[in-house]
């Protein structure tokens, strides 16, 4: 497997507030990885770093940011802008304030293919117009003249998907894409990106909370917390042998049917994330942990399980039983 | 907020309490009896020209009067016209616009729409047509102004009150039987006071402004009586020569609204990041 | 939106029709006009014969209708002081007046505009709060100072412009400079604060994610967006420029309807002044009318409810 993006000890601040510290993660060509964490870990931002796309008060550094062989620490926002939305897209959480209000579907999903292929307007609308279908709008043809306003929050996500996949790209970055969703159009959406994962050959990097999503969708996973990807593994090894403690704890917060007992309490993981300032040194979980040791509070090793599968903890694999 | 902000504060602050004292004072500060003129002793230039005398800090105008004397009791009536608009306009303002807010419905449609035809009337001219009719003096201008300058007080009051009313603590003390006049003054009415502050200063500096342009008209606060608009209108005749005459009251007019506005912004920025906080 | 049209189209009559109330009720202000008209030497005989000869011994519920009937087709009534109908001569003279306005407003859209998205662009930075010190230093600029500063400056000693008069284009721009000052730091601040809010968007996030250039993700998708308090604020501004061209036309001598207005008032020509203002409002009510319109064909939200 070739890695299309990988990120190495990717680091970002924003005013001196550490958000994201030493996360490492690597997409591999036509797999689906997913990005799991709860609100705050650092999940989002790390999307947005890579696509370049921070806020003016955010910082990132990394020994390595690489796009297919490209460093993209090294390119200018010109050169950025275009691979964005060419050869690598983003898709957002907000359906419904993600779309411009002033302008139709086809005008904003033709702007990509022109910006980026210099095509002519009937062309890119021709284009956008094959890629409602893809995504299965019904009336396409009549969708292009409407306004964001007039579509419903499952119709805009799968314009914004569809407006993603203007250009072709080899990763599509997609943030929460179904969390503001009503859960039968979840399902659609969720549906509809695995299967144009398969049919394109796309790389996703899914950001998401929902453990069931990961299950559904993932071939790998890593999950982050406080700032930093404390487990990657695929996903088999993943939900089959979870090694740091909070993905243990987060597993265990989901009901699985069949596994838990109608009365048995769900499991919950007591505290708060905790707030990370910049000289903040050791595992961010240790304060929610059951396991915590004094040596948490140092320098922690990663420990791999097998080349697919590396955690973040002071915890000899052998340690703990599941 | 950053210290930028802040100093924008004090400084408006300075300006306008500065002023204020000066106007308040003026009988004490003055050098001179600012109405005495002396036909030998015109247009004696200020002290950085020329031919200036060191008794007239500020050169004298056209009638020999002291201008640093005249100017000092302008700043007295500015202040005056200042602080008495506000007050006449915010009771009408405040008035109508908690009413609209509070009330909803049919009583807010009246309130909205007298804001409406308030806005759509011309106010520098109807304000010249009122004094010309009625005759000018210091308080036909007050109160021409204040029945005017009626209308931010009425938006604000309005909306805030509306968001006030809504707000969960006011739910309670409506269920907790509260009657209405207490949910007024005891509920509504400490919250609006706020941005009612900001919009005093806006209108304060407004009604200043407007009164010197209806005084350079020759509709405002009757000479002898040293209001700046007054002083820049008379000395427009010899600005050509002596420009001096109209710089120093438009500079004070200038600094003075430009002292009261920073005290708005401040006073805006201080309230947004309280409320924040 | 036919709805919503309709419901402002109601609005803006019932307006039209207080201020013409209001219009009237002004010019009884005084007490008796025929004394007023007749001026101070006049004898009671004299006022008499101005009493009946302008109507004024009717009861004052007719001469009001009279009055509001008559507006209503557009006779604004007989100048007691130029002799002439006063529609005729405020038509005369507003040519100028909008000449002037419309300068104004381009003169102030041209720097508040780029200036206000500057400062947007560069929030909290140093080009941020030296836009907003030029807004706050336009506001405590008195008009009429301003003006005569200007006429010293540019007529008398750079000998650059005609201080006063209307003959040509050079004499609309002190006045049109003086007038636009008054108009930008509302546009300004509006400008700064509607881009601030259009550029934190997600659907900028978005245009940016599409990799579109600066250029357009600034002027074709935020700038659209913040446009629309632009257009109403412009719009409310050129009705109070309009209202107070009365202050500049009279530094600058420039006879358009302001002007028209101070000398009606110093002449007691109350049929003048009443026409003026209800002018005034007319025009401010249409005005705010049509960027309601405006705004409709920029938010396609607003066409459809």
């Amino acid at each position: 497997m070739t890695a299309l993006l990988e990120v190495r000890d990717l680091e970002i601040s924003f005013s001196g507030l550490s958000a994201v510290r030493g996360a490492s993660l690597t997409v591999a060509k036509g797999e689906t990885h997913c990005l799991v964490g709860e609100s705050g870990c650092g999940k989002s931002v790390t999307a947005l770093a890579v696509m370049g796309l921070l806020a003016r008060n955010g910082a990132r550094k990394a020994t390595a940011l690489r796009f297919d062989g490209t460093d993209l620490l090294g390119l200018d926002e010109r050169a950025m802008s275009r691979l964005r939305g060419n050869r690598m897209a983003m898709i957002f959480q907000e359906p419904m304030t993600s779309l411009n209000p002033a302008y139709t579907v086809g005008s904003q999903m033709a702007e990509v293919l022109r910006r980026h292929r210099g095509t002519t307007r009937t062309a890119a609308l021709d284009r956008a117009v094959e890629l409602l279908t893809l995504v299965r709008v019904t009336s396409p043809g009549l969708r292009i003249g409407q306004y964001p306003h007039q579509l419903s929050g499952g119709l805009r996500q799968r314009v914004m998907i569809a407006m993603a996949l203007m250009c072709d790209p080899e990763l599509l970055i997609a943030d929460e894409p179904t969390t503001a969703l009503d859960v039968t159009v979840q399902a659609q959406i969720l549906r509809l990106l695995a299967d144009l994962q398969k049919d394109l050959g796309l790389a996703v990097l899914l950001i998401t909370h929902d453990l069931g999503v990961v299950a559904r969708m993932a071939h790998r996973v890593s999950v982050m917390y406080a700032g930093e990807v404390v487990e990657s593994a695929t996903a088999a090894n993943l939900f089959a042998r979870p090694m740091h403690p909070y993905t243990r704890g987060l597993l265990a917060c989901v009901p699985v049917p069949g596994k838990i007992k109608p009365d048995q309490p769900l499991g919950s993981i007591p505290g708060m994330v905790p707030q990370i300032g910049r000289d903040f040194l050791g595992c961010g979980f240790r304060e929610r942990c059951g396991h915590a040791r004094p040596d948490c509070a140092g320098t922690i090793p990663r420990r791999a399980l097998g080349p697919d599968h590396d955690y973040l903890c002071q915890l000899e694999p052998d340690a703990t039983a599941p | 907020m950053t210290g930028w902000r802040n100093w924008g504060l004090w400084l408006g602050a300075l300006i306008v309490g500065t002023t204020l004292l000066v106007g308040m004072f003026a009988p004490l500060l003055a050098p001179h009896d600012a109405f005495a003129f002396n036909l030998s002793n015109r247009l004696v230039p200020p002290f950085w020209m020329e031919g200036s005398k060191p008794e007239h800090f500020l050169g004298t105008d056209q009638l020999g009067r002291d201008y640093l004397s005249r100017l000092i009791y302008g700043a007295r009536i500015s202040m005056l016209i200042g602080v008495t608009t506000v007050i006449t306009s915010a009771i009408i303002g405040v008035t109508l616009g908690v009413i609209g807010g509070f009330f909803g419905g049919r009583i807010d449609d009246v309130v909205l729409f007298a804001i409406t035809a308030r806005l759509s009337i011309p106010l520098i001219l109807v304000a010249l047509a009122v004094v010309s009719l009625v005759g000018s003096s210091l308080t036909v201008v007050v109160m021409t102004l204040g029945l005017l300058l009626w209308e931010r007080f009425a938006v604000v009051a309005r909306v805030t009150t509306m968001q006030v009313r809504t707000l969960d603590y006011v739910a309670a003390a409506w269920s907790a039987g509260c009657s209405r006049s207490h949910i007024l003054f005891r509920e509504v009415l400490p919250n609006i006071l706020s941005p009612l502050a900001v919009v005093a200063t806006l209108e304060m500096a407004l009604a200043i402004l407007l009164e010197a342009a209806l005084s350079f008209l020759g509709l405002g606060v009757p000479p002898p009586l040293p209001s700046w608009g007054l002083m820049i209108a008379e000395g427009k005749e010899y600005m050509f020569f002596s420009p001096w005459v109209i710089m120093v009251p438009g500079l004070s007019l200038f600094v003075l609204v430009f002292g009261i506005n920073l005290l708005g912004d401040g006073l805006r920025d201080l309230l947004r990041t309280g409320r924040t906080a | 939106m036919l709805g919503f049209l309709a419901r402002r189209l109601l609005v803006a009559i019932l307006v039209c029709l207080t201020v013409l109330t209001f219009a009237f009720a002004l010019t009884r202000l005084a007490g008796d006009l025929a004394i007023s008209i007749a001026g101070a030497q006049a004898t009671a005989a004299d006022v008499e014969i101005i009493r009946k000869a302008y109507g004024l011994d009717r009861p004052i519920v007719e001469q009001f209708f009279d009055w509001v009937r008559r507006a209503a087709v557009g006779d604004l009534g007989q100048s007691y002081f130029f002799k002439e109908k006063v529609s005729k001569l405020i038509a005369d003279r507003l040519p100028i007046t909008l000449t002037l306005g419309l300068v104004g407003l381009t003169i102030a859209l041209t720097v508040a505009l780029p200036l206000g998205i500057v400062a947007a662009l560069n929030e909290s930075r140093v080009v941020d709060r030296l836009v907003s010190l030029v807004a706050l230093l336009g506001q405590a600029m008195p008009s009429f100072w301003l003006g005569l500063i200007l006429m010293i400056t540019f007529g008398l000693h750079l000998g650059w412009l005609p201080i006063s008069g209307t003959g040509t284009w050079q004499h609309f721009v002190m006045p049109g400079i003086v007038l636009a000052f008054s108009a930008i730091p509302a546009l300004l601040r509006l400008t700064r604060s509607g881009m601030i809010d259009a550029l934190a968007s997600d659907y900028i996030r978005t245009a940016r994610a599409k990799g579109l250039s600066r250029a357009s993700i600034i002027l074709k998708h935020a700038a659209r967006n913040a446009a629309m308090p632009v257009v109403s604020i412009a719009a409310v501004q050129l009705g109070f420029m309009l209202g107070g061209s009365i202050v500049i036309e009279t530094v600058f001598a420039l006879h358009g309807v302001g002007f028209l207005a101070w000398e009606s008032i110093s002449k007691n020509d109350f049929p003048t002044v009443q026409g003026v203002v209800l002018l005034l409002a007319i025009i401010y009510t249409l005005l705010t009318l049509i960027a309601d319109m405006f705004n409709a064909v920029l938010d396609p939200r607003l066409r459809a409810s």
